[in-house]
């Protein structure tokens, strides 16, 4: 089955790439910038991507019109890596040294970064990562622009225990690296927040998991202790839809445990009923219903382009964010060579759209503002709590007590994982 | 909050005593209006205590559609309505009387912002207002609030109702909430262990929060009976657990069953095996995608009727796209199963596709019918509605394709032409178009289970995928060629799956599972129920 699967997902896309050769070089002109996107198109991860590839020629677009860059028009190349990990890497090869593009904007899945980061270690190009992570990692050819643990599931954590009063907790996540290490980065935090043991329940499931009728009824007997419970949700994609539908069915109230979710945004909602949803939750950096002039432009401009009925969501301003600060950074340098533009985008703000600005940081991480939205029956969110600054990206949780000493600074230390405690840089990947 | 719980309770009594009074109307309004100058959740706060400690029972219709977000500020003036509509066309309703006072547009209301904390609080309030309501439905709902969240304060009024209450089950359930009260009071210990006697007879998941609490009480006699009442009340869960457990396992096995029966006449009686199976569950998903697109733009009122209106589309859709696959690619390739296995992994591939083109990428939604929404209990044992009915429809149409294949005509030819070929052929039997409508039902039939999947999972291009080992699994454990074992090996597959699960939690279930029919496969090559005789040789 696997074996098939492989060899004709490989075949065809063999073919596809030499397609895309074919029109690039058609197309290719020597006096434009070319800017990479690296989303699936295809499969699985369709479903979440192919909106970040439309940001991202919208944006390109937008900045046409302004005139540019350094004189130059922007091209948009796209390449469709079909939710198959090991393309990513194929493609990402293909972008850099095929087509020539000088930063891609890219990659959704943990996996899939992993797979793309010798590429641009050994190519010496640039990635923007739009999509909250689980942190542990700061390589120099990527720039973080989505959420790490600390400015995502963190300040979730406490405003339930602040707000809301939790004292148990269940943890549920899909099977995979993300959920994983946020649950263990998680349960540290909890632990040492005083929780104990036996009020913290972890659970994974398969990717696509679609029967949760026995653990919607584990997670109800474990909320009848007597202490306020509640969900922590890593779940991934198209599990969450029947899963929200089970607790609906169950008759679970986000009044009585509530569930605060890290992957559920616009987007996901957008399929879905939302009826019995109202009041769970979800911890984002950007909701698409925070009231500023900038966001209101950015929806107004999206919806424009692509219709009416389409949402936007956090990791479309994630892209937003990161292209600014790599247009303003190749202003600054004033060239698109991949090194000065490396040095030149530590320090570099832009405005977000939640009414700040964010800054990229030497860890190659930005600060983003952490909104609590609770999720309303329109399928928009509505803001019940918001950080009053910005909170700065960690690549190394402090919790976990094998990355408490990491450090990650690429201007002074020019290391992404030093260590505080043996003062040494242990090298480039984790 | 205590003190409006007392306040409110306090206001009961004295309105008990000297028949209802109602506090001044305009006064209520007044404090409704407050609402508009609301900005902050503290504020909105504030106003509800004010709205409580006027113990007016008519605030509890605004508090309501306020916790369901449907009060909404005029911002020209100012004025505090409840909103029916979106959009252009929105009916501004009096909060108080709900009759219609006129129309605006969205852009001039402002919604005044609710969180969950603000919820609990009107749950709260309106439940001390509403214990005289005259619906029992109300009354009921008053009491599993003060049930699930109780408060020492309202035990008097709850006394009060209880004497005045005419409804049995209703008066059951003050009791309950009044036992629940007292053991969060500093009532005597003699009435803390009648307290516990209470909830040990009401049973039920939701009294053990309350004696857990009470189980680490100071008071030796009480802690004790509680921890009694604990373990007694546990027992009984545990037996209902299993009842659960199997409930849970045949609804999973109905839909594996779903999912398998059309793979069990393609792949079971016709030998092809069918990689794009899983595609014929989606297009039967997206059928009824359509046909409620339609409904909601034409005719919103006959929602509940478009899954009935879906089936026959989707069964026509799917055996349609079936019957085309096998007359333009499978019947090329009978006998040479490794090239209609990637043949129709290619099919399957365009499929997706082309849905995805078409449809889009992401989910689209398709919704449930009123009368498979919801669940009721048997017991201790939550039944889902949309759950019993996909079990019930499974059964059904596995009932229906026995008819058609024991019983019919065409059924007949089938089974002739699947055991001998030649010689059904000699009959006079046109086997090439025997094969073609085999396939064609059996694609129909995975079309109409795409309908019932769409109620329960994601209507998007993967669909198909995640069914289809499933599938196969389900056919090759039950016997290749045998209705009967798809049904049993479904079931079998679905109970197991479900015992496994909360020991071994789901990712390890599904393994134990695999491994366990690798195993039997060696034992039984053809399966739970093998075929005999001829036909099986050839």
């Amino acid at each position: 089955m696997n074996f098939f699967r492989k060899t004709l997902t490989g075949a065809l896309a063999g073919a596809a790439l030499a397609a895309s050769a074919l029109v690039n070089a058609a197309t290719a002109q020597e006096d434009t910038i070319k800017v990479g996107i690296l989303h699936s198109l295809s499969g699985t991860m369709a479903i979440s991507e192919t909106t970040l590839k439309d940001v991202m020629e919208m944006l390109i677009d937008e900045q046409n019109k302004k005139g540019g860059l350094l004189g130059k028009q922007l091209e948009a190349v796209v390449v469709d890596p079909a939710s198959d990990w090991p393309l990513f890497a194929e493609k990402a090869r293909e972008l850099i040294t095929g087509d020539g593009v000088d930063v891609v904007f890219g990659c959704w899945t943990s996996v899939s970064r992993k797979s793309v980061l010798p590429v641009f270690e050994e190519l010496n190009s640039i990635l923007f990562y739009p999509v909250q992570y689980e942190g542990e990692e700061s390589q120099r050819n990527v720039f973080y622009t989505g959420a790490a643990p600390n400015q995502q599931a963190i300040p979730a954590v406490d405003y339930l225990m602040e707000e809301e009063g939790v004292e148990r907790w269940v943890l549920a996540g899909t099977d995979y690296v993300y959920p994983r290490t946020t649950n263990k980065i998680l349960e540290a935090y909890l632990k040492d927040k005083g929780v104990a043991e036996e009020d913290i329940m972890i659970n994974y499931t398969p990717f696509g998991h679609s029967d949760w009728q026995t653990i919607v009824a584990d997670i109800k007997a474990f909320g009848s202790a007597g202490k306020k419970t509640a969900v922590v949700s890593t779940i991934n994609g198209d599990a969450n839809v029947p899963f929200y539908k089970e607790l609906g069915n169950q008759g679970i109230e986000a009044s009585d445990i509530p569930v605060v979710a890290f992957s559920v945004g616009e987007e996901e909602l957008a399929g879905l009923d939302t009826g019995p949803l109202v009041g769970h939750l979800a911890a984002w950096n950007y909701f698409q219903s925070v009231d500023t002039p900038e966001n209101e432009e950015f929806i107004a401009t999206w919806k424009a382009r692509m219709g009416d009925d389409r949402v936007t969501n956090d990791p479309m301003e994630a892209h937003y964010i990161g292209f600014n600060m790599w247009v303003k950074a190749v202003e600054a340098a004033g060239t698109t060579d991949a090194d000065a533009v490396i040095d030149a985008l530590p320090g570099i703000e832009t405005p977000n759209l939640t009414g700040g600005t964010s800054v990229m940081l030497p860890n190659h991480h930005i600060t983003k503002p952490v909104l609590i939205g609770e999720i309303q029956d329109d399928g928009q969110f509505e803001v019940v709590s918001e950080t009053e600054d910005l909170v700065p990206g960690d690549a190394w949780s402090d919790f976990l007590p094998e990355s408490k000493p990491l450090k990650s600074d690429w201007i002074e230390l020019k290391c992404g994982n030093y260590n505080t405690e043996t003062e040494k840089c242990l090298g480039s990947s984790s | 909050m205590r003190l409006i719980l007392f306040l409110t309770g306090l206001l009961a009594m004295i309105m008990a005593v000297t028949g209802p009074v109602r506090a001044d109307e305009a006064e209520l309004r007044a404090a409704i209006a407050k609402f508009a100058e609301a900005t902050k959740f503290s504020e909105t706060e504030a106003v509800i205590e004010e709205i409580a400690g006027l113990g007016d029972p008519a605030a509890a219709t605004a508090l309501n559609e306020l916790s369901e977000g449907q009060v909404m500020v005029r911002e020209s003036d100012g004025e505090v309505f409840v909103i029916r509509g979106k959009d252009d066309n929105v009916q501004l309703l009096d909060p108080l009387t709900l009759e219609v006072v006129g129309t605006a547009t969205e852009d001039d209301l402002r919604k005044i912002k609710i969180k969950n904390s603000i919820r609990r609080m009107i749950a709260d309030v309106v439940s001390g207002l509403t214990l005289r309501a005259k619906d029992p439905k109300i009354r009921m709902q008053a009491a599993e609030t003060i049930f699930s969240r109780p408060d020492e304060d309202i035990i008097e009024t709850l006394d009060a109702v209880i004497a005045e209450e005419q409804d049995d089950r209703v008066r059951q359930a003050f009791i309950d909430a009044r036992a629940a009260a007292v053991l969060d009071s500093d009532m005597s210990e003699a009435e803390k262990l009648e307290a516990v006697d209470i909830l040990e007879t009401r049973g039920g998941r939701d009294v053990l929060p309350i004696l857990t609490t009470v189980s680490n009480s100071d008071i030796a006699t009480v802690a004790e009976a509680a921890k009694t009442a604990i373990a007694s009340v546990e027992e009984r869960l545990m037996f209902w657990a299993a009842g659960q457990n199997i409930w849970y396992g045949i609804s999973l096995g109905s839909v594996l069953l779903l999912a398998a029966i059309g793979l069990a006449i393609t792949f079971g009686v016709m030998g092809v095996i069918n990689m794009a199976h899983g595609e014929m569950v989606m297009l039967g998903a997206y059928t009824t995608f359509v046909v409620q697109e339609v409904i909601r733009n034409s005719a919103p009122g006959m929602f509940d009727y478009s899954l009935a209106i879906a089936l026959p589309l989707a069964f026509l859709v799917a055996g349609t796209a079936g019957f085309v696959l096998e007359r333009g690619v499978i019947r090329f390739l009978y006998g040479r199963p490794l090239e209609t296995l990637l043949a129709t992994w290619g099919v399957s591939l365009i499929l997706q596709q082309t849905v995805r083109t078409i449809f889009g990428p992401t989910n689209r939604e398709v919704g449930n019918p009123s009368w498979m929404s919801g669940s009721f209990e048997v017991g201790e044992i939550l039944i889902t509605t949309n759950r019993l009915w996909i079990v019930v429809f499974s059964l059904v149409v596995f009932a229906i394709l026995l008819i058609v294949l024991k019983r019919t005509r065409f059924g007949l030819q089938m089974r002739a032409v699947t055991q001998n070929r030649p010689m059904a052929s000699s009959m006079g039997i046109a086997t090439p178009w025997v094969d073609a409508f085999t396939f064609a039902l059996g694609s129909g039939i995975a079309g109409i289970a795409g309908v019932a999947l769409s109620q329960i999972d994601n209507v998007s291009p993967n669909l198909g995928q995640g069914y289809i080992i499933d599938s196969f699994m389900v056919v090759v454990f039950g016997g290749v060629g045998n209705l009967w074992g798809t049904l049993v090996g479904a079931l079998t597959l679905g109970v197991a799956n479900k015992f496994l699960e909360p020991y071994a939690g789901a990712v390890l279930a599904k393994i134990f599972i695999l491994v366990f029919i690798i195993l039997f496969i060696q034992k039984r090559p053809r399966g739970l129920f093998a075929l005999k005789g001829r036909s099986v040789e050839t």
